[in-house]
Order: structure tokens, then sequence, then C-alpha cells
């Protein structure tokens, strides 16, 4: 019987790492075209392929480290690009936040890897994982190793072979990223004052987009979806939390 | 202009620390009332759709037809078919119209 159990506890497990590895299989889509053109601009504008991998190993944020480059080609202050980074990856503060209360079960090192690991596709599927069980380490860091190893290998490709993909948009697939973060939008309908909160978000989104512009449409918007929900909650809905 | 690694080390750190932050800072308030977690309840369906918004409206018709169909298709019936059904729509405009 112990046998059983144990045997059953080791399927599960497996199942939890093939779990991930499916549902990030088709981010990987969206990740390659991107992090091979960012190995070859990166070299393309003067870091060696050592301080390209430093960066990607290290970072691990696409937006940003484009941005970054960007920047250092511009010959700004370090506090300046530092800054901007910042500023661009504020809305993982909110991630950090959402995610860590069901991180709990975790050990404090899975903890410190997991929130390293905390990119945008990982952190929505994290999040869409745990509306339908329990979050474990396996299917978390199944789903982060396939992204980040396929992150970082083919960023390595792009600077070892330049632009193998020429025109990525003809296929759509600069498009994968928004259409999937869509899909995956539509699975939290079932949470409370869910149109509210999204047409919120985006309203306020776009007016930020239009007017102070990117990246701040991201930050805001999230927060004013933030402020609609916590606005209509009822103390009875949450007691159970 | 300080080297390339200083700066690169500068922006990994920068990142990492929006990254764990906000569980920090959030660790340490005990009990939550029911308004900041509604709050931290939202993030997903807040934060996500303030991403895509622009993409929906800055790229032209067909890319938010794309965004207007995964939605319709991902609330009909499946993620997946949310995004199969905006890529085969891009795909398909972008190479043959």
């Amino acid at each position: 019987m112990k046998n059983h159990t144990a045997n059953e506890v080791q399927a599960s497990a497996i199942t939890e790492y093939f779990d991930g590895i499916r549902d990030a299989a088709p981010v990987l889509v969206a990740v390659v075209p991107f992090s091979i053109l960012f190995g070859a601009i990166a070299l393309d504008k003067g870091l060696s392929f050592a301080e390209m991998l430093l960066a990607s190993l290290s970072i691990y944020a696409v937006a940003s480290q484009y941005v970054m480059l960007d920047l250092m080609g511009q010959k700004l202050p370090v506090w300046l690009i530092v800054l901007s980074v910042f500023a661009l990856n504020f809305r993982h503060v909110l991630y950090s936040a959402a995610i860590g209360r069901k991180l709990s079960h975790f050990t404090g090192f899975e903890k410190t890897i997991a929130f390293f690991l905390l990119v945008d596709p990982q952190y929505a599927a994290a999040e869409a994982r745990s509306l339908i069980k329990k979050l474990t380490p396996a299917y978390y860091f199944s789903y982060a190793a396939t992204v980040y190893t396929t992150w970082v290998l083919t960023n390595c490709i792009g600077g070892l072979f330049g632009k193998l993909i020429e025109n990525p948009e003809i296929y759509g697939l600069d498009f994968i990223l928004p259409l999937y973060f869509t899909a995956l939008v539509v699975g939290f309908r079932s949470t409370s004052g869910f149109l509210w909160v999204a047409s919120g978000s985006s309203v306020i989104s776009l007016l930020i987009f239009f007017t102070i512009g990117s990246p701040w449409h991201i930050s805001i918007g999230g927060l004013a979806g933030l402020a609609i929900a916590a606005t209509l909650s009822r103390p009875e809905e949450t007691s159970h939390g | 202009m300080a080297d390339a690694v200083t700066i690169i080390i500068l922006c990994a750190i920068a990142t990492y620390v929006t990254r764990t932050g906000g569980h920090i800072v959030l660790s340490r308030f005990g009990t939550l009332n029911h308004r900041l977690e509604a709050a931290l309840n939202a993030v997903p369906a807040a934060v996500l759709t303030a991403l895509v918004a622009p993409y929906a409206v800055t790229n032209g018709p067909v890319e938010g037809l794309a965004i207007l169909l995964s939605l319709f298709f991902s609330w009909r019936f499946s993620m997946i078919h949310g995004i199969i059904a905006g890529l085969v729509v891009l795909g398909l405009y972008r190479n043959f119209i």
C-alpha cells in the first residue's frame, strides 16, 4: 500500500512536469524570434558575445534588454539606464505580490529562484494553473526551465549566426504574445468584478499610452484595474481566502 | 560611460528587485484587508489587459480583429482556439492579401 502511494506521488510529479512543458510550448514560438533577434542586435550594437550572454542569463526580461541596449547606444548615464529598466519592469512588483501568496509552500530557496524567473508568461501561466489546482514547484519550474533554456540557447544562435529570421511578422509571430495574453486574460473571466476590472484597465492603459506614453500604460492601467477591484470588494467575499 | 558588464549587472539587480519586491513588502503585512486581497486577485486581469490594450488599437485593423477573435474564441471555446484563431487571420492576411 505504501509503495502504491509512493508511485502515485511520483506519477503526479511527472504529470506536473509534463503539464509545465506542455503549457510552455506555445510561448516558445513567440520567444524564439525575439530571442534570436536580441542575440543578433546585441552584438551588432557592440556587446561581446559574453556580455550578451550575461545580460540574458542575469536580466531575463526581453523588453528591458532591448531598452538597455538602445540607451547604452545613446551613451546615457548609468543611473538613467537602470531607472528606465526599473520603470519598465514595475509591473513585476504586482506579479510578485500576487503570486507570492500561492508560493507559500515553496521552500525559501525555491522562492528565491521562482521570483527570478517571474517573466510575464510565467506569471500568467502560474496564476492560470492555480485556478484549476495547487501550484506545485514541479509545474512552476518545468515551465520556467523550458522557457529559460530556450531563451538562452536561441540567444546564442542569434549571437552566432545573426539575423536568421528576416521577416518574423509574415507568420504573425510578432503577435503571438499579445494573442496569448488575450486568451489568458479570458481565463480569469470568472474572478469577481472581471468585466469592470478589464474594461477599466484597458481604458486607462490606452489613455496613458496616447498621453504619457509607453511603458507607463502597463503599470498605471494595471493599478487602475486594482483600484476598481478594491472599490468593488465586499468584506464577506474574501473571508475564505 | 561605465563598462557594459556594470550596466548589465545593475539592470539585473533592478529587475530582480521588482520581481521580489511586491512579495517582500506584502509578507510584512500579516493578515490582508479584504480590499487589498481583492486588488491582488485582480492583478492578472488588470495588468495583462493593460499590457495588451495598445496592441489591439495601434497595429492596424486586422491586428485588432485578431485580438478580438482571440478574445471571442477563447471565451467560447478554449485558450488554444483563441490563439490559433488570431494567428490564422493574421497569417492569411499578411501572406495573401
